[in-house]
């Protein structure tokens, strides 16, 4: 099965995408910023770094480029997307999630371990998840998640959040000057999807933590589930 | 927009031209013979950069040639862009470190980004792509208004350039000392990876060959950076000299990254050299030298970024982002390909000759490679005269008056420790170390760095050497920066041999071999007698290091002229070290791993405990000395190190440097969430004992029935081992026997304790707050949060009791391929 991994220029995540995806014994497929066409993909992973220098705004120029509509158009599918980092960024910038990203609260980049805990066990993004807190790295200075009330009164009735930053004892960072919140999110929100369900976004990487030898492989509790989700997608039609 | 410029900046007093530039007028006169006539404004120009001190080492040249430059696997050495060492399965590694101290004074967010961005750009010149950055800082008083203004840009500087071009930051240092208030010091070492046959070299070889340059356009930012900025002394924040620092666009680093490794993986390119220093001046003069040929550049091709640049502006230009590549003319429309398809503007811009000439023309060059007709030539100098055969300065070198302070009268020569007399607590005296601004936690610095793009890092930042996985091998490169500047104010010979001797076995307590060494060097003015002595010292204390180490220098940087009215800084030998582990499996880290296991100390004490930390915290009589180094014994220990660790004897394994044996201690078991249980025999005084920073000793945990293997094979290497204790509890507890402790000082009517006491947590607690303190900063939020790889992580399998970890279905991390230490 092929996983597709978008380039911008200024990704720089995408080689730890790449390597999670072969770490989960699927194929990796580059696919170039310019062209819309996604070479036949089961799913996309769009990675983090600094699409075209987040100039103006982290992830609000890739939103206009050829792949997007193609990614786009794959997501009115039904098929799976992860942004992961910019690439959620460019997810909400596309409107493809809800919500947007602000400077964290420090006004500082922030790189560390952080807590995340899925919030349901039968997203497709997390149906592999333990149901513990996974601890896998932020490293971004626009991560602080916000939408208004009502937007997030809304996405939490839905079922789209679908990790939150939590505390040592597993609870939720709610207070955005936690120190388990790591960029000041609201009602400690990490990760979000789409209504339909097969586009999520989240500011930690999953794909750093995919093997053992780099600290833990705790990501790839997400990143297998957003495989397999994939793979059914893929073999159902 | 500003006025077109047609000549260098006017003078303030009517000074000949040569002196506005920096070229004396001796040197005026060696030009004129190389030339055979008077050189034009452009050519002098030109000259005024490529003879700087920062391209030209026209000062330290002499001294450099004195190194150790052979080693095992060398592929490229000093004069290339970044040292090649050779690590097997085909792969090399690509290392060097470079500094931007006077950038970073006058404009701190982009002197420090610009840092970065200059040596990502010799690794990947030499067809390496770059895997990691370590920031060596160094500043005055913390608690100063302008060192914090100075910290948070050149740290935001550091982290805004790195993040965003994806090569993790993953060590360096952060040293406070007064010396530096006026004159901060950004040393940035860069390390990359590559396939033996990607190695490339920038030059400039086939007469006929296109000269391309790609990247950024040229504009006025950075004009006179290596002559004006960085080869003289000067007043800080002089604001006059802000245009000279250049302006950095990591984005634009990113696509050239990329663009150029893939020109040289598809051999699209002859030879790549990256325009830094002196511009375009240097990178083509260089690239001709070295293939023995010379360059016609077409003025009028080199794309602009403003109109109106007179051509002494575009040759000396130091714009960043660029680089300059010699191609094969059938090669020019696939280069220009993978430029374009990367975004980047790309300009044939000349051809190589034979002629050995650096010739510039306005009016264009034609198709058959020679100037067309009614072109002018506005510059022509021999490419070597700009290079190899630069000026060179023999300077004068004079130790200084008086090295050490006379004793005062009635005062004994032995150095006298403060702990006893003072009735110090000595667990007060630990805390008050692990917290202050030079030994505390330096997580609010390297929160601020991306230190796992890549999906590489073994070891983030915070506890020792930094170790990279190398994908695709079993192997690890392990990296370190040190530089002892203390020591070196007292003594510069033994400040540099402390600097190599501390880095090396840094990187050797984690079981890897050190395989090359780069280096920094950052003095004062050469023309001071006193000053070049300093150098000079460093330069043979560095030798001699190497030399008995078996280590070869593989490049470095010099920096200069590091003085400010205030005076100069303390002698500065940056020592970068890259280490290789052959098996990832049987890395060895800091901190204890497991309760129960033995204690053991390698090595002795020295007398001597001046330019240690205790020194700075408590004070000390100022006749004192440094305690002094053994290269032959500093061998054996980190030859006895690797083996112990390749035995698999070894659990933890820490070395004593900053703080002394006290600090390493505690260092291990606030890592490591487990306290220890000591004995420790104190022959003469306890603040030696503790707190003394004599080199060639580490201190290791061990499963108890390793001890005795580890104290053999320490004898075998004819060093002295002692088990101090067991790994336990929840303080660290470090009983003081022997004469000099408690009996010695009760005789002296002292009420020094005869323990030291302390729970780790409150180690933990002054340790964590104490740099966010000093430099009046938010602490950092994480510290609630655990440590990514101690306290909670397991522990190596068969003698550990079960952790709980990931419950559920999750294979838990660590395993067969954790990187703790090995059960045995």
């Amino acid at each position: 099965m092929r996983i597709g991994v978008v380039t911008f220029p200024g990704s720089n995540s995408d080689v730890d995408a790449l390597n999670a995806l072969a770490v989960a014994g699927v194929e990796p497929v580059s696919l170039w910023h310019e062209s819309p066409d996604l070479q036949g993909v089961a799913g996309v992973i769009l990675p983090g770094g600094f699409a075209y220098g987040d100039y103006l705004r982290a992830g609000v120029i890739a939103r206009f480029s050829p792949v997007m509509r193609g990614v786009a158009d794959f997501a009115a599918k039904g098929g799976h997307v992860l942004g992961i980092c910019n690439g959620f960024q460019v997810l909400a910038e596309s409107r493809l999630v809800p919500g947007a990203l602000l400077r964290n609260r420090s006004l500082r980049f922030a790189s560390k371990i952080v807590a995340i805990k899925p919030e349901r066990l039968d997203s497709p993004f997390t149906h592999r998840s333990t149901g513990e807190p996974l601890h896998i790295p932020i490293a971004h200075g626009e991560g602080c998640y916000y939408a208004d009330d009502a937007t997030l009164d809304d996405i939490e009735r839905n079922g789209q959040v679908l990790w939150r930053y939590v505390r040592p004892d597993g609870t939720p960072a709610l207070d955005p000057d936690d120190p388990a919140n790591p960029n000041g999110s609201l009602r400690a929100i990490a990760g979000v999807c789409n209504k339909a369900g097969n586009v999520a976004g989240l500011m930690p990487h999953p794909e750093r933590m995919s093997e053992s030898i780099l600290g833990s492989d705790d990501g790839m509790q997400l990143i297998r589930s957003f495989v397999e989700s994939a793979k059914a997608w893929e073999a159902a039609r | 927009m500003s006025e077109p410029t047609t000549n260098p900046p006017a003078p303030t007093q009517p000074e000949p031209l040569h002196r506005q530039l920096g070229v004396t007028d001796q040197e005026l006169d060696v030009i004129r013979q190389k030339l055979g006539r008077d050189p034009n404004h452009t050519e002098l120009a030109v000259f005024s950069v490529m003879w700087s001190e920062h391209c030209s080492y026209k000062s330290s040249r002499p001294l450099l040639k004195t190194l150790p430059t052979r080693g095992h696997g060398m592929m490229a050495g000093p004069g290339d862009n970044a040292g090649v060492v050779r690590i097997g399965d085909g792969l090399a590694v690509a290392f060097k470190i470079e500094s931007h101290n006077h950038p970073s004074a006058v404009e701190p967010y982009q002197g420090a980004a610009t840092g970065v961005g200059g040596i990502l750009r010799d690794i990947f010149t030499m067809g390496a792509r770059p895997i990691a950055v370590l920031d060596a800082l160094r500043f005055g008083d913390p608690t100063d208004p302008r060192t914090r203004h100075l910290v948070d840009g050149i740290v935001r500087g550091v982290g805004g350039y790195g993040n965003c071009v994806g090569v993790p930051t993953v060590g360096g240092e952060l040293v406070f000392d007064p010396s530096y208030q006026g004159n901060p010091l950004v040393n940035v070492m860069a390390i990359g990876l590559l396939e033996e046959r990607m190695l490339i070299l920038a030059e400039a070889p086939g007469p006929g060959n296109y000269v391309v340059l790609f990247g950024s356009t040229t504009g006025r930012d950075g004009i006179g950076g290596a002559s004006v900025l960085a080869s003289a002394t000067f007043a800080d924040s002089d604001p006059n000299k802000r245009p000279t620092v250049q302006v950095g666009d990591p984005f634009a680093e990113k696509l050239l990254i990329e663009a150029s490794l893939e020109l040289i993986d598809r051999r699209l390119v002859e030879g790549i050299q990256d325009l830094g220093a002196g511009g375009i001046s240097c990178a083509s003069s260089e690239s001709a030298d070295k293939a023995g040929t010379g360059i016609l550049l077409d003025l009028d091709a080199i794309p602009r970024r403003e109109p109106g640049m007179a051509p002494w502006e575009v040759m000396i230009s130091e714009s960043q982002e660029r680089m300059l590549a010699t191609c094969r003319p059938e090669n020019y429309p696939a280069v220009r390909e993978v430029c374009e398809r990367w975004g980047i503007p790309i300009a044939l811009v000349g051809r190589v000759t034979t002629d050995g000439d650096i010739a510039i023309v306005e009016g264009g060059i034609g198709i058959d490679g020679l100037p067309n007709p009614g072109a002018k030539e506005i510059a022509r100098i021999p490419a070597k005269a700009l290079t190899s055969e630069a000026i060179v300065h023999y300077r004068l070198a004079t130790p200084p008056a008086r090295r050490r302070q006379a004793p005062a009268p009635g005062i004994p020569l032995t150095a006298q420790d403060g702990l006893p007399e003072r009735g110090m607590d000595p667990a007060a005296v630990l805390a008050a170390l692990l917290g202050s601004p030079n030994l505390s936690s330096r997580r609010w610095v390297y929160e601020q760095y991306d230190a796992c793009v890549q999906s590489n890092t073994v070891e983030w930042p915070g506890h020792g050497a930094a170790v990279l996985r190398v994908k695709g091998t079993k192997k690890a490169l392990v990296a370190t920066t040190d530089g002892n500047q203390s020591v070196s104010a007292l003594d510069p010979y033994l400040g540099a041999q402390l600097s190599v001797a501390e880095a090396t076995r840094n990187v050797s307590i984690t079981g890897a071999r050190p395989i090359g060494l780069t280096n920094c060097l950052n003095y004062g003015n050469p023309e001071r007698p006193e000053a070049f002595w300093q150098l000079q010292e460093a330069v043979r204390g560095m030798g001699d290091a190497c030399r008995t180490l078996g280590i070869p220098v593989t490049g470095g940087n010099v920096s200069l002229y590091n003085e400010y009215p205030g005076g100069a800084i303390s002698p500065t030998p940056e020592i970068g070290i890259v280490g290789l582990l052959e098996d990832v499996s049987l890395l060895v880290r800091p901190p204890f791993t497991t309760e129960g296991d033995s204690v053991v100390l390698v090595g002795s004490s020295a007398p001597g405990l001046a330019g240690s930390a205790y020194a700075e915290l408590a004070g000390l009589a100022s006749e004192d000395s440094p305690p002094s180094l053994d290269l032959d014994r500093e061998a054996a220990l980190q030859s006895f190190i690797r083996e112990a660790i390749g035995r698999g004897l070894v659990a933890s394994a820490q070395d004593v440097s900053g703080g002394g044996l006290a600090v390493a201690l505690a260092e291990c078991a606030m890592w490591g969430g487990l306290g220890a249980h000591l004995r420790l025999g104190i022959s003469g005084s306890p603040a030696i004992e503790l707190f003394g920073e004599s080199p060639s000793r580490v201190v290791l945990s061990c499963r108890p029935r390793h001890a005795p293997a580890i104290e053999l094979l320490a004898r075998q290497f004819g060093l002295p081992a002692v088990t101090l204790g067991t790994v336990g509890g929840e303080r660290l507890r470090i009983e003081l026997t022997g004469q000099g402790a408690t009996g010695a000082a009760e005789e002296r009517g002292s009420r020094v304790a005869d323990a030291l006491d302390v729970a780790i947590v409150d180690l933990r607690h002054a340790w964590d707050h104490g740099l966010a303190r000093a430099l009046g900063v938010e602490p950092s939020a994480a510290e609630s949060n655990p440590d990514p790889h101690a306290p909670d992580r397991p522990a190596p399998a068969p003698e550990t009791p079960a952790t709980p970890n990931a419950p559920g279905g999750a294979p838990a991390p660590g395993g067969a391929d954790g990187a703790t230490g090995r059960a045995g």
